[in-house]
């Protein structure tokens, strides 16, 4: 054989063999597709695939185990009439405003706090983190029995110190029932909102405080014109991803009062669940799931540009 | 899936076990087959953890074994949170998989009705067998065509009540009218012993204490037909009037946020009179003596008495939980599943699971009167005929998804929750009425 036999061979042996898939990948706008296929599937089949199956059965007469016909409009009109469920309505609106505006205030302060110098700093940071750690229906159980009328601690404790001589019906009155659910979220969502504050507190920089302190600038100053202008974006980010999951609350509501006393808890996942699943109407109830969608949409549509109207600045 | 005889099963059965057991995977591969029990049929069986823990421990313990030997087959017990069970039904129907058999409460086999097999041969059967279902079985389980199920039992619901406090205000039995009743309930509660009564969203404790109430004074939600509405009525606002007064004067107000537990603890602790309830808190008193005890330090079971609610100028109701083993349509051991349900209603299999009740439950056809358990211990006896005046709700119309409705959406425990948060009883049983209205339009 010759020597250039040999290195023919040889240099075809190491060339890399260039399939047709091979090709195809090197052109960047198909690697690009092939790279996000993952994760488009995972969005269609957990996200979209269950978003247009609840649109479909809102507008059907399906029950369970029956497939239905198509119906239009008639079971959002419906809710239109249902007094039941314009009492979820309202009572989702005032639970999400007022545990958000004491999500905000508490997780900021807290943030303030946790964001100073001090002994056993990250003990403190982690501990802090457990309401949000411990699963929601154990942590709930324990409030229930904190409100229990019977057996309250809390009741309890403040009869002990002399400051009730009765006993505070926390969950059986309509209005102290909606805000004890409110203080349980409020607790609950505290550190979530700390925590992303702190992460946020920690990228701005110090000499800028600094700065302002030299300059004159009083803590509050400091805080006012330093500190919230450039916490601001994390901070809406933090409320919108607050006011979905407050918005579409179902857990906690279910375990301390199930929607009552007379449906003063009553919220929308809440009213969905016993429709859907305690009457097994899935139509009505993927109604009132949805009848949710345009109210978060446009708290969304208009989060999303106000943070980007802060970021332009 | 190819049936196994017993014989054969305990043939296969004992060759794949020994082989399992002395040989390892090796042996099994030996012999040529895996073991009999991976090769055998299962039937999967959804349940709720019972309030009567050792029938659970019975299920598991000595049901599984003896279906193995009765029926080779591998029965696979599931016990769930009593109100999960509702959620878990839905996903498995709409998946088209899951338990073979599901233990329903109240009247679901009717919501369920197009997804569960027909059963009536097997139904139709242990109701001949055994003198006959009660109203409220036939009236939840059955579609007027078909059994959308087996009813299995029905959790008895009666008064517990302290003997010593009730004598110790003049009343040496159980009123048995609501005025009576009211009258001493209200020389309870001034003593700082009131009645405790569920009137919250809770499925078990309000509706059966509620719908008799309302039944008793002569209210309903709907004519016989079950295509009327009714509620509207002057009967229906005296009810809610009474209810109203009866809170104020007799009842604990912290019932307006009890779950259906949450009687039992306060009864237990004595804070509490009198409640409508199963039998779990005698059972459990019972159970640990040391534990639940008077204000005097002795055993509290020995001061309990169990008696019917009152009857109203209407009559006397009760609303019993009924229980029903649903065969899931889309179960692919129909024949098995069948010829379990059978096997285990049956009287001498049923037996012993009705005897580890201890009159927790009765059973859902009239033979269980005669047994001789309800002569052991006479507390408990009151519940042996509890199943004779209950019914459900929707009476006197049929308990259908339309009553369900009306149920799951507690639209008449909270028109007398409303009223006794102060709305007018009329405007009360106007709201309540136009609800109903909406949901038989």
């Amino acid at each position: 054989m010759a020597i250039s036999d040999v290195l023919s061979h040889r240099a075809f042996a190491q060339a890399p063999r260039r399939g047709a898939a091979t090709r195809l990948l090197e052109d960047e706008r198909w690697l690009a597709a092939v790279l996000l296929l993952p994760t488009v599937i995972l969005l269609g089949l957990f996200i979209a695939y269950p978003f247009v199956e609840g649109v479909w059965l809102s507008v059907t007469d399906a029950t369970v185990g029956v497939p239905g016909h198509f119906v239009g409009l008639a079971n959002f009109t419906a809710l239109l009439h249902d007094s039941i469920f314009l009492v979820a309505v309202r009572n989702t609106f005032v639970y999400t405003a007022v545990a958000t505006v004491l999500k905000l205030a508490l997780g900021l302060w807290l943030a303030l706090l946790l964001n100073r110098h001090f002994r056993g700093k990250a003990f403190t940071r982690a501990f802090v983190l457990l309401p949000f750690i411990i699963p929601t229906v154990l942590s709930t159980f324990a409030w229930k029995w904190m409100f229990d009328p019977t057996f309250s601690v809390i009741n309890w404790t403040l009869f002990q110190l002399g400051i009730i001589h009765g006993r505070i019906n926390w969950l059986g009155d309509p209005s102290l029932a909606l805000i004890s659910v409110i203080i349980v979220n409020v607790w609950r969502g505290v550190p979530f909102y700390a925590i992303s504050l702190l992460a946020g507190l920690q990228t701005i920089n110090p000499e800028l405080q600094e700065a302002a302190a030299i300059d004159g600038a009083r803590p509050w100053q400091r805080f006012w014109h330093v500190t919230w202008p450039l916490l601001l974006p994390v901070t809406m980010v933090v409320v919108l991803f607050s006011v979905i999951q407050t918005f579409a609350d179902f857990q906690l509501v279910y375990v301390l009062t199930g929607g009552g006393p007379a449906n003063a808890t009553q919220l929308f996942a809440t009213y969905a669940y016993q429709i859907g699943v305690g009457t097994g109407l899935l139509s009505q109830g993927a109604a009132v799931s949805l009848a949710m969608f345009p109210f978060l949409l446009i708290i969304v549509v208009v989060q999303l540009l106000y943070i980007r109207r802060v970021e332009v600045h | 899936m190819a049936r196994i005889h017993r014989r054969k099963f305990l043939k296969l059965s004992a060759a794949g076990t020994g082989a399992a057991a002395t040989g390892g995977l090796a042996a099994i591969l030996a012999t040529g087959r895996a073991p009999a029990y991976a090769q055998g049929t299962t039937v999967h069986w959804l349940r709720w953890n019972d309030f009567v823990p050792s029938s659970d421990k019975l299920l598991r313990e000595q049901i599984i074994p003896q279906a193995a030997k009765d029926l080779g087959i591998t029965l696979n017990i599931e016990m769930i949170n009593g109100n999960d069970i509702q959620a878990r039904t839905t996903a498995a129907i709409q998946s088209g998989t899951g338990p073979d058999v599901i233990c329903a409460l109240n009247n679901w086999p009717q919501l369920y009705a197009a997804s569960v097999a027909d059963v009536s041969e097997v139904a139709d059967k242990i109701g001949k067998d055994q003198g006959g279902y009660y109203a409220e079985s036939m009236a939840v389980a059955n579609d007027g065509k078909k059994w959308l199920g087996v009813p299995w039992s029905i959790v008895g619901a009666a008064n517990a009540y302290r003997k010593s406090w009730f004598e110790a205000v003049g009343a040496s039995k159980f009123p048995t009218t609501w005025d009576e009743y009211r009258a001493v309930g209200k020389k309870l509660k001034a003593k700082g012993q009131p009645i405790g009564q569920a009137l919250s969203h809770s499925f078990g404790d309000p509706p059966t204490f509620w719908y008799p109430f309302l039944w008793s004074f002569g209210g309903a939600e709907v004519d016989k037909s079950g295509k009327k509405v009714m509620l509207d009525s002057k009967a229906t606002v005296e009810a809610v009037k009474y209810g109203v007064a009866f809170w104020k004067d007799c009842c604990d107000g912290g019932g307006l946020a009890w779950d259906d537990s949450s009687n039992n603890r306060a009864f237990l602790a004595g804070t509490i009179s009198s409640t409508l309830n199963g039998a779990s808190i005698y059972l459990l008193a019972k159970r640990e003596p040391d534990k639940y005890q008077t204000e005097k330090g002795t055993p509290i079971y020995q001061d309990i008495l169990h008696a019917p609610l009152p009857k109203g100028p209407a009559g006397q109701f009760s609303f019993q939980l009924p229980q029903t083993n649903m065969l899931m349509g889309y179960s692919k051991q129909q024949a098995a599943a069948k010829k379990f349900l059978a096997w285990i209603t049956s009287k001498p299999v049923y037996q012993a699971w009705f005897d580890s009740q201890g009159g927790y439950t009765v059973g859902a056809t009239k033979v269980w009167e005669n047994d001789p358990l309800w002569k052991k211990d006479p507390v408990v006896a009151p519940f042996r005929l509890v199943g004779r005046n209950a019914y459900f709700a929707g009476y006197p119309g049929p308990a259908d998804r339309n009553a369900a409705e009306v149920l799951s959406k507690y639209i008449i425990i909270d028109m007398f929750a409303k009223a006794v948060q102060g709305m007018a009883a009329e405007d009360a049983v106007k709201s309540a009425a136009g609800e109903v209205q909406k949901i038989h339009a």
